[in-house]
């Protein structure tokens, strides 16, 4: 009966999807789906190598922090950074008193209650604070950028695929719409109010090209601030908003590979001991058996040792 | 125990023998996983992923507990209470959430393996079948737990997942939209909502490890199967759980513990969707929403349901996912075959490692983009999966003449070890006759 009812059952599903699939290749043939733009025209993230990258990857602490201060002096015009404090820059070579002056030089201020009224007021950050927001909400965000919102960059690396080299390429890949999509696809021309980015999903980006000039960003360290090199700086600074704990992640991996490792070696021979004398045919009894002490009795006789 | 020659237990220390007399616990203890339950003694390395998906269960039961210490359940602060406050601020939060994340990933691909190895060697016929079915409970628990889990952090593939997920319900007649509204306490997945998910969420792996003691006690009933498929004759088959099989799993744990530890803390984020990096957000669809890789499957079959045949499409779809997982409960009876193993199947076989494939196919398709020649090999890939259990096992198990089964369990094992210990030469040639004979 279970078979009877199972064979109609499984016949109807078969069917239903034998249906399903003719009139899906149908309107496949018949009207085959128009290509798009984005399809051919966008590009993969560029292979450029980060310190960060790989199972043994670390941060530069130095390239960090100029990544902040393109972070700093560029992407904050815009970009929030909700998730981090700025007592989390200790994390990337800042000490207490240079995050103090960080925290309380920073252009947004901090919300808060005026003490006496009671009413909305602003202070001077503190470390403790997270970096408070170019914009109070989504709609002031808005407003100010022609309707498109600026997404928070602490996790934008975790957030996009590719992670830091997605970032890297989107700074970068700023161009002119080539002529051959406008040959092949006379309507997807950037509408104004847009920028053409191969790396972007569908090719055309709310943000202006952010970095356009080499020495935009006035480096401390005497890095040559390059375009790429801004880049780079602010892509590796995001991996680090993103994953703070990836340094101390990869090390205390490696300590936990390798004990593991060796526990496995060592659990590997104890389970080849145990299993010794099942492979060798014995039966399962311990030494002390009769028979099993019969047996080196007379192997010791055998071989000529007393006892 | 299950068989005659289980040796009971006999308390060494007074302190023992006084609880013994008692409260029985370290008996059944030591009936369940030491030395009074007898194992057969030729089990391969398959018959690992149970203790191992045990070991799973207890991982996410632990780091889940911490983690639910921190944890805020509200629509405004999920998202900051679990990639603010535990990534950055907890101690060792980063890796209790990787941990618990990876950890949802490993113990689906352990279950899996266990799942397939149960359908190779007939691990679900009689006498077994309540452990089979019970297993298949464990399963749909786990799919529901490891899905409202998803949701808590609140990001947009949480967010949207909820919604495709809860839809399921609309696609019911007359009562669909109702009882949709009911389940979410709303109209979309909202606070009402994801304070219920975490409600069950917490609650679920209690109820999934109390199924895994019925699971298990069903099991040792007529104890173990093994890779011949034949019955336990005697005591020469079987060896004492502990400490062969403690051993033996002991060090593959630690293997596969290895691996899991690899891609905890050198890959976290592999297996997971980035767009759950981005808070929910109820006005912007994602261009792609996919589950986690675990449901793909279930998830192409749902999708491959594209055209209205009498009911709508969407119902189809849902009644078929459901389905795919539910016929699994019937496989006793759908499957008459008296040889368990499929060592000793030359049809079955085939068509076994055809359903692998199918499977990995329909994972594939699932997380594709919706194209119209992906969505068409999902639907044939769906077909052969509802043709394979419902049609072509219970033909095979009609039709399929089996290989000669050994007499018993330690006759297989004594056959292979004099393989082994011929010449290589001399081996092939045995093999070689042994097919012969076999066709």
């Amino acid at each position: 009966m279970v078979r009877v009812v199972g064979f109609i059952v499984g016949l109807v599903f078969a069917g239903v999807l034998l249906i399903a699939f003719i009139g899906n290749l149908a309107s496949y043939f018949s009207s085959p789906p128009a290509p798009l733009a984005a399809d051919e025209f966008h590009l993969p993230p560029k292979d450029v190598h980060f310190t960060s990258d790989g199972p043994f990857g670390k941060f530069d602490n130095r390239q960090l922090q100029r990544g902040f201060q393109v972070f700093s002096e560029v992407c904050s015009a815009c970009h929030s950074l909700k998730l981090v404090s700025f007592r989390d820059l200790k994390g990337i070579g800042y000490d207490d008193a240079e995050i103090k002056k960080i925290a309380s030089d920073w252009k947004v201020q901090a919300p808060s209650i005026n003490p006496d009224t009671g009413e909305p007021a602003t202070r001077k950050p503190l470390p403790s604070d997270t970096i408070p927001p170019p914009f109070p909400n989504e709609v002031a965000a808005r407003a100010a950028n022609n309707n498109a919102l600026p997404p928070d960059l602490s996790l934008i690396t975790k957030a996009r695929v590719g992670g830091p080299h997605y970032v890297y390429s989107i700074l970068t890949g700023f161009q002119n719409q080539p002529a051959a999509l406008l040959k092949k696809f006379p309507d997807a021309k950037t509408p104004p109010n847009l920028h053409y980015n191969p790396y972007f999903a569908n090719l055309n980006i709310a943000m202006p090209p952010p970095l356009t000039t080499d020495g935009q960003v006035e480096y401390k360290d005497g890095t040559k601030p390059t375009v790429d090199q801004m880049a780079r700086d602010v892509a590796a600074f995001l991996v680090w908003t993103a994953q703070p704990d990836l340094e101390r992640r990869h090390a205390a991996g490696l300590a936990v590979v390798i004990f593991l490792l060796i526990g496995t070696i060592l659990a590997y021979f104890a389970k080849q001991q145990i299993w010794h004398e099942v492979h060798g045919g014995v039966r399962i009894t311990g030494p002390l058996e009769p028979e099993n002490q019969a047996k080196t009795r007379r192997a010791k006789a055998k071989a000529g040792v007393a006892g | 125990m299950s068989f005659s020659w289980a040796k009971p237990y006999e308390p060494k220390h007074p302190v023992m023998r006084w609880l013994d007399e008692r409260l029985p616990l370290p008996r059944v203890i030591y009936g369940a996983i030491g030395g009074g339950y007898p194992v057969p003694r030729n089990l391969n390395y398959w018959w690992n992923f149970g203790v191992l998906a045990g070991i799973f269960l207890t991982i996410q039961i632990l780091t889940g507990i911490v983690l639910a210490m921190h944890y805020t359940a509200s629509t405004t602060d999920a998202f900051n209470s679990v990639n603010q406050l535990i990534m950055r601020d907890v101690n060792a939060g980063w890796l209790l959430r990787y941990a618990h994340m990876n950890g949802a990933s490993f113990f689906f691909l352990v279950v899996y393996i266990h799942m397939f190895r149960g359908l190779y060697y007939g691990s679900y016929k009689a006498p077994r079948e309540l452990v089979w079915m019970l297993g298949l409970v464990i399963y749909l628990l786990m799919m529901a737990t490891a899905f409202m889990g998803y949701v808590l952090p609140w990001g947009q593939m949480s967010y949207w997942g909820a919604q495709v997920i809860t839809n399921f319900f609309s696609a019911i007649p007359v009562v669909g939209d109702p009882l949709r509204v009911w389940v979410l306490g709303g109209y979309a997945p909202d606070q009402a909502a994801l304070t219920r998910f975490f409600s069950l969420h917490y609650l679920l792996p209690f109820v999934i490890a109390g199924v895994v003691i019925l699971h298990i006690w069903s099991l040792h009933i007529p104890g173990s199967g093994n890779p011949t498929g034949v019955d336990v004759k005697d005591e020469r088959d079987t060896l004492p759980f502990h400490p062969f099989y403690t051993a033996k799993d002991g060090w593959f744990a630690a293997a596969f513990l290895l691996f899991y530890a690899i891609v905890t803390y050198f890959l976290p984020n592999y297996l997971g969707n980035p767009d759950n990096y981005i808070p929910a957000n109820n006005l912007a669809t994602p261009a792609e929403i996919v589950p986690e890789w675990y449901l793909l499957p279930f998830y192409a079959i749902l999708r491959s349901f594209t055209a209205d045949f009498i009911l709508p499409a969407k119902l189809w779809g849902v009644v078929a996912m459901f389905s795919s997982i539910l016929l699994l409960f019937f496989l006793p009876w759908l499957d008459k075959s008296a040889v368990r193993s499929g060592a000793y199947r030359p049809v079955f076989k085939r068509f076994f490692w055809l359903l692998v494939v199918d499977v990995i196919v329909l994972g594939w398709v699932g997380g594709s983009p919706v194209k119209p020649l992906t969505v068409a090999v999902g639907q044939v890939a769906a077909a052969y999966y509802f043709l394979h259990f419902l049609v072509i096992l219970p033909l095979i198990s009609r039709f399929e003449t089996p290989l000669p089964l050994p007499s018993s369990i330690t006759e297989s094992v004594l056959d292979h070890r004099e393989a082994e210990s011929l010449p290589p030469s001399a081996a092939r040639r045995r093999t070689k006759a042994a097919t012969a004979a076999a066709e």
